[in-house]
């Protein structure tokens, strides 16, 4: 908690000519900072939204269509496609490492770490953080190269416990694309959710659990009764920010499936890069990410207002 | 003891899901130095025959990776550093100093750091090429050293609020003025939380994507994510060149991991909760 008395400067006098005051000088500290997010991010920003609202190649001048883009928008089912596939994104990036990783750290916190020590504790937790620390272009070409029709590990690991029917081309198959990129985006985000929950029961009070266990409840009513609302705000956390990067899924998507095969794993990043940059229709391509960034900015405001609210209540 | 008896079985199904999470690592070492015959021949699951090393040699000189290393190294290298320091000026002002309007100055550092990529990416891409900096490292440095210090100011503001305001007051009785307070008593003193910003800003831009992908397109700027992610979505690798380009690329990531393990996992942990 900050203070929040403000120790005012000489307020109504003025200043001595030539000094400016005591508190604004600090102001001079903030000017490399703000002329710098002025350029490199305000200006692109109000830039990308006004292109959105024209008809622009990337060359020339953009021309003024107001709502024309917004309106295509609507009709196009690939973009439709593209936000329902960020749907599943959400689910494999945020819904399922949440849940998992509450499981996986109350279970390493309170039960191997009383039981085996916290040198355990680490090592396991170490293997579930890697892939986190892996670059995302990595990450998909390493799987790539697992999910490989041909001489790829996983079919050849069916074939070699007899479930060689089972063999699929786990990204070339438009029904099953999605649901393996989904696969590797639980593998890469699992270890997220992990280590701020394990961080967040350190804060939990020990004798809240004791108590609990003395009036006979089991593992799994403490973790209901105790554990969850006690780190309730870091699941707000965890969740706002699991979210975001869901619908943010770009280096993924380009590196194991192109959007493909047909746009069955097209998402809204990657659909506004090839839209930007491939298509050049610069118009549409900032009208598909202002979308985007509306639907970030208030998931981001209401995940941060339940965070407040749960840490006023902890 | 039932105890016991009922103990492990949860260790061990933690154990199975810990591998699991590991078991690409080890397909990829497992097949590291085997040649392409063999691959072909006995698959990915079997046990390399022997110590071939062609293959790396091959795909490392073919994608000029000692550049692409020393370019990822540069520029996560320089952005770690310039993102501290333009997120500790920021901070100072805000936390230390207590300037006014901080609230909506802070609301717009946090706003700026949620804003996705996406929406900036065309303009970046055209006012670099207006202003000839399409195409060169020092652009991807600029741009990620204000977008990893927008999250710096907001984590630091935090932190410098709580900072002594006695120790201030000392030292400017002493006669210090804003600068030395700065440089000897705050940055000092708050040097592990800087060490940590230090560490995530350089593995976050080492592993950054869209942003270099569009704004390096020649071979002797690319970062290794970037070189990597371009070669795979071409399609032209065979199983051999695909697995020595996931080695090389896993291999820095391990690395960091190794020597940065207790900063990663402290600093999640602080990030999160501010």
């Amino acid at each position: 908690m900050t203070m929040t008395v403000e120790k005012r400067g000489v307020t109504g006098k003025a200043a001595p000519a030539g000094r400016p005051r005591r508190r604004d000088s600090y102001a001079l500290f903030l000017l490399p900072g703000v002329l710098a997010f002025l350029a490199v991010i305000i200006v692109p920003f109000l830039m990308n939204t006004y292109v959105g609202f024209t008809d622009w190649q990337g060359v020339g001048s953009p021309s003024w269509t107001g709502l024309a883009n917004y309106r295509e928008l609507m009709d196009d089912s690939d973009f439709w496609a593209s936000f329902r596939h960020s749907l599943f994104m959400v689910v494999a990036m945020a819904a399922v490492p949440t849940a998992v990783g509450l499981v996986l750290a109350a279970a390493l916190f309170d039960y191997i770490g009383k039981h085996f020590g916290s040198k355990v504790v680490a090592v396991l937790r170490a293997c579930f953080y890697l892939p986190q620390v892996l670059p995302i272009a990595v990450a998909g070409i390493v799987w790539s190269w697992i999910l490989a029709p041909d001489n790829g590990s996983l079919n050849a690991l069916l074939k070699a416990v007899g479930l060689g029917s089972w063999q699929q081309d786990w990204l070339g198959d438009p029904d099953l694309a999605l649901y393996s990129v989904m696969g590797v985006m639980v593998w890469v985000q699992i270890g997220f959710p992990l280590v701020v929950f394990m961080a967040g029961l350190q804060r939990v009070d020990p004798q809240l659990h004791e108590a609990a266990e003395l009036d006979g409840a089991g593992w799994w009513r403490r973790f209901w009764h105790v554990t969850l609302p006690q780190i309730r705000p870091e699941i707000y956390v965890v969740l706002t920010w699991c979210t975001v990067a869901a619908l943010k899924v770009f280096g993924a998507v380009y590196v194991l499936t192109k959007g493909g095969p047909g746009g069955a794993t097209n998402v809204p990043s990657y659909f506004s890069f090839t839209t930007f940059f491939e298509k050049t229709q610069v118009g549409y391509g900032a009208a598909i990410s202002t979308v985007l960034t509306v639907i970030i900015l208030a998931l981001s405001l209401i995940g941060l207002k339940l965070q407040t609210r749960a840490e006023e209540r902890a | 003891m039932s105890t016991a008896l009922r103990r492990y079985p949860v260790l061990i199904a933690l154990c199975v899901a810990a591998l699991f999470m590991i078991v690409p690592f080890l397909i990829v070492a497992l097949n590291a130095f085997k040649s392409p015959a063999e691959y072909s021949q006995n698959g990915p699951l079997s046990f390399p025959d022997g110590f071939y090393v062609d293959g790396l040699k091959d795909f490392w000189e073919r994608v000029d990776y000692s550049q692409k290393l020393f370019n990822s190294l540069l520029i996560s290298g320089f952005v770690a550093i310039l993102a501290v320091a333009l997120s500790v000026l920021n901070a100072y002002a805000i936390g230390v100093g207590r300037v006014r309007g901080r609230t909506w100055v802070l609301a717009f550092f946090v706003l700026a750091n949620m804003l996705p990529q996406e929406a900036l990416v065309y303009p970046v891409y055209y006012l670099s090429k207006q202003a000839g900096l399409y195409d060169t490292r020092l652009s991807v440095i600029i741009v990620f050293t204000v977008i990893q210090a927008a999250f710096g100011t907001y984590l630091l503001s935090s932190v410098l609020g709580e900072f002594p305001r006695e120790i201030i007051e000392a030292a400017r009785i002493d006669g210090a003025n804003k600068w030395q307070i700065l440089w000897r008593i705050v940055v000092p003193v708050s040097r592990p939380t800087l060490g940590v910003l230090a560490v995530f800003f350089f593995i976050w831009t080492w592993n950054e994507f869209l942003l270099p992908l569009v704004m390096l397109i020649s071979n002797d700027n690319q970062t290794v994510s970037v070189a990597l992610g371009v070669l795979q979505g071409q399609r032209l690798m065979d199983a051999t060149m695909t697995n020595a380009a996931a080695l090389l690329g896993v291999l820095p990531a391990i690395v960091f991991f190794l020597l940065f393990q207790r900063t990663l996992t402290r600093g999640i942990a602080v990030g999160a909760v501010k």
